[in-house]
């Protein structure tokens, strides 16, 4: 099991203090000028040693994603650092933690990150719902900014760095970068055809990098330890920790820090008090979020929870949201109800989304009652595969793969179903 | 009473709201002060309880939008309320993790002791219930947000009791139901054990 030494979110059940004296006493802003006066190149160096992958879902390569920022401006275009904090993905919340118990820790990782590419400001976008989280996170802020911390000559390393608080107003869509980057210009929240990319054309127009509030607020206790530190803990290519959210169907849900890779069965025992009724009456987990497909016990038995493990199975980390569910869950009305989430999410830009979440929901409540034919699982299936990949973003593909998961390995539950349903009303016909 | 009738013929920030907003405006660029439409419409309802066609106008003027930009946003985004709302607003998270932890019966519950159902408000103008997505608390589910606040970790009986405080005016402090350490394993954490940091434990809850 992880040492709670090399654990980062020292405060991450809001135990202690969360404020800048408490932070501080916690290592926070420790020698943070001279991590700024390294400067962008020894940042990014140490990010690329660590290993560590975006937060966000998608794990990119964090030290790679800010070496593709412009190093001059000949136009005179600032840069920006946007941080999201749209937290929307269903099974995860983890990042209000952060914001809510380590505000610091994410502060500093902007101050730091900024510095990484150039940026002048940074813009923390935050969920409308978390009215409570985005209170403190701005009190954090005042307290950084009094203190000097950022602002005018950050910390006094001579560099200057503004940031801001700025809330949405419930748009799951926005927690796709270029969708929360046309929110901040104060537009609808829909996605943005790339290329041109953020970090050449985002935010005004200036170049801009995007990142989960994990991905920096774990940055600053990287360049304490050391890249080297963080890429020896979990596994080679899927380094360092990771903040675990466990819902669902355990004795005891919550959020954890733990290494990457750890075995889903011990994230589960040991943090959680187990599976609802014992192991043996685990049905399915979603691993990662909403979005990644559905995996049954068979495959969580040995499972390994990090980007590479898990996609070997056809799934994903995503965010590391683990929703877990026992045998009296009804499969099909769980997914179900994830493709009226998408249906209800879709921001109505592209035809396969727009029309195909709300298809794909309708036959899938079709699907829970049984009411259906057989061969509308292969349509369904096939329909879904319509959608993933011809969209602007990836919301078509995280409403395709759950349904996917559903057919790939619970089939005969939905053939049962369906059967069950003629049965039943073909005897009552009769 | 239909949402035409409660349009008010005009809508202005109170000084104290306008100070707010030039602050959040001075928080873009020069010219980009279209970025505070959303912090704006927020203001605009906190200030008037429901977000009234005249405040969107309001807030057009002040950014110097097209009133259809700010109509388009304001019907985009699930948090602003284009119709009145009870004093108690109150959002029940359906989605599956809620789910699987017993947000159906926080949503009977409401139903059962209000006498309303998703979509509606009580005849006295104290509670209106609505259905939402996932609120990003999943670990403390099923949550009710009431307002600004999570009521997590519910089931029947402590969704009855929190309905029957407000209903007498009194607001339980948000969080866990049960009164667990916020997102920490019931019966307290399994890790984090070995540090010390400060004497006393901070206040868990609450924001000032």
């Amino acid at each position: 099991m992880l040492d709670d030494k090399d654990r980062t979110f020292t405060n991450l059940y809001g135990l202690h203090d969360w404020r800048l004296a408490g932070a501080r006493q916690r290592g926070d802003w420790e020698g943070t000028r001279e991590l700024v006066l390294k400067g962008r190149d020894w940042i990014i160096g140490e990010m690329k040693t660590s290993g560590l992958r975006g937060r966000g879902g998608a794990g990119f390569p964090t030290g790679l994603k800010w070496s593709f920022m412009p190093k001059s401006s000949p136009d005179g275009r600032p840069s920006y650092l946007v941080v999201n904090a749209d937290e929307s993905e269903p099974g995860t919340c983890k990042d209000r933690d952060i914001l809510r118990h380590d505000p610091q820790k994410l502060i500093e990782g902007c101050l730091l990150a900024g510095v990484a590419m150039g940026a002048s400001a940074g813009y923390i976008y935050v969920r409308g719902e978390f009215y409570n989280e985005a209170q403190r996170l701005q009190a954090a802020v005042d307290e950084a900014y009094e203190a000097g911390l950022i602002g005018r000559n950050a910390c006094g390393s001579g560099y200057d760095f503004e940031l801001y608080v700025h809330r949405g107003a419930g748009a799951y869509i926005c927690g796709e970068e270029t969708a929360l980057l046309e929110s901040l210009e104060g537009n609808k929240g829909q996605p943005r055809l790339k290329p041109p990319f953020p970090a050449a054309c985002g935010l005004y127009g200036c170049p801009t990098t995007v990142n989960n509030v994990e991905t920096i607020a774990v940055t600053p206790t990287i360049l304490r330890r050391g890249g080297a530190w963080f890429a020896g803990l979990g596994r080679p290519n899927n380094t360092g920790t990771k903040v675990f959210c466990i819902s669902g169907h355990v004795e005891r849900p919550c959020n954890v820090e733990e290494a990457m890779g750890i075995p889903l069965r011990e994230l589960i025992e040991k943090h959680c008090g187990g599976v609802r009724g014992g192991w043996d009456n685990l049905l399915a987990v979603i691993p990662g979020g909403s979005s990644v497909p559905v995996l049954p016990k068979s495959i969580c038995d040995e499972i390994l929870m990090d980007f590479d493990s898990l996609r070997e199975v056809r799934s994903g980390l995503g965010t590391a949201a683990v929703i877990v569910m026992d045998k009296s869950t009804d499969i099909i009305k769980a997914i179900a109800r994830l493709s009226r989430f998408y249906k209800h999410e879709s921001c109505g830009q592209c035809t396969p989304c727009r029309e195909g979440t709300g298809w794909m929901w309708r036959v899938m409540e079709r699907m829970v009652k049984g009411q259906a034919e057989i061969e509308e699982i292969d349509m369904l299936l096939d329909v879904s595969t319509e959608i993933e990949g011809h969209t602007i973003c990836a919301l078509g593909d995280a409403a395709a793969w759950p349904v996917q998961g559903l057919i790939r390995h619970f089939r005969p539950v939905m053939e049962q179903r369906i059967l069950a349903y003629k049965a039943a009303h073909q005897a009552r016909a009769a | 009473m239909s949402a035409d009738a409660a349009q008010p013929a005009s809508f202005a920030f109170t000084p104290e709201y306008e100070a707010r907003a030039d602050q959040i405006i001075a928080r873009y660029p020069e010219g980009r002060q279209q970025s505070a439409v959303l912090p704006l419409l927020d203001l605009a309802q906190r200030q008037h309880g429901w977000l009234p066609r005249a405040a969107m106008d309001h807030v057009a003027a002040k950014l110097r939008m097209a009133p259809i930009r700010v109509y388009e946003v304001a019907t985009f985004y699930t948090m602003f309320n284009l119709k009145p709302v009870g004093r108690y607003f109150l959002q029940a998270c359906t989605t599956t993790p809620c789910w699987l932890r017993g947000s159906d019966e926080v949503v009977a519950t409401c139903h059962r002791v209000l006498g309303i159902g998703v979509g509606e408000s009580t005849p006295d103008g104290l509670f209106s219930l609505v259905e939402v997505e996932c609120l990003g608390a999943c670990v403390n589910a099923p949550i009710l947000q009431v307002n600004d606040d999570f009521y997590e970790d519910l089931d029947g009986p402590a969704t009855e009791r929190l309905l029957e405080s407000l209903r007498r005016g009194e607001v339980p402090p948000m969080g866990s139901a049960t009164g667990r350490q916020t997102s920490a394993p019931a019966g307290g954490p399994t890790v984090l054990t070995s540090l010390s940091f400060d004497a006393a434990p901070a206040a868990g809850k609450g924001t000032e």
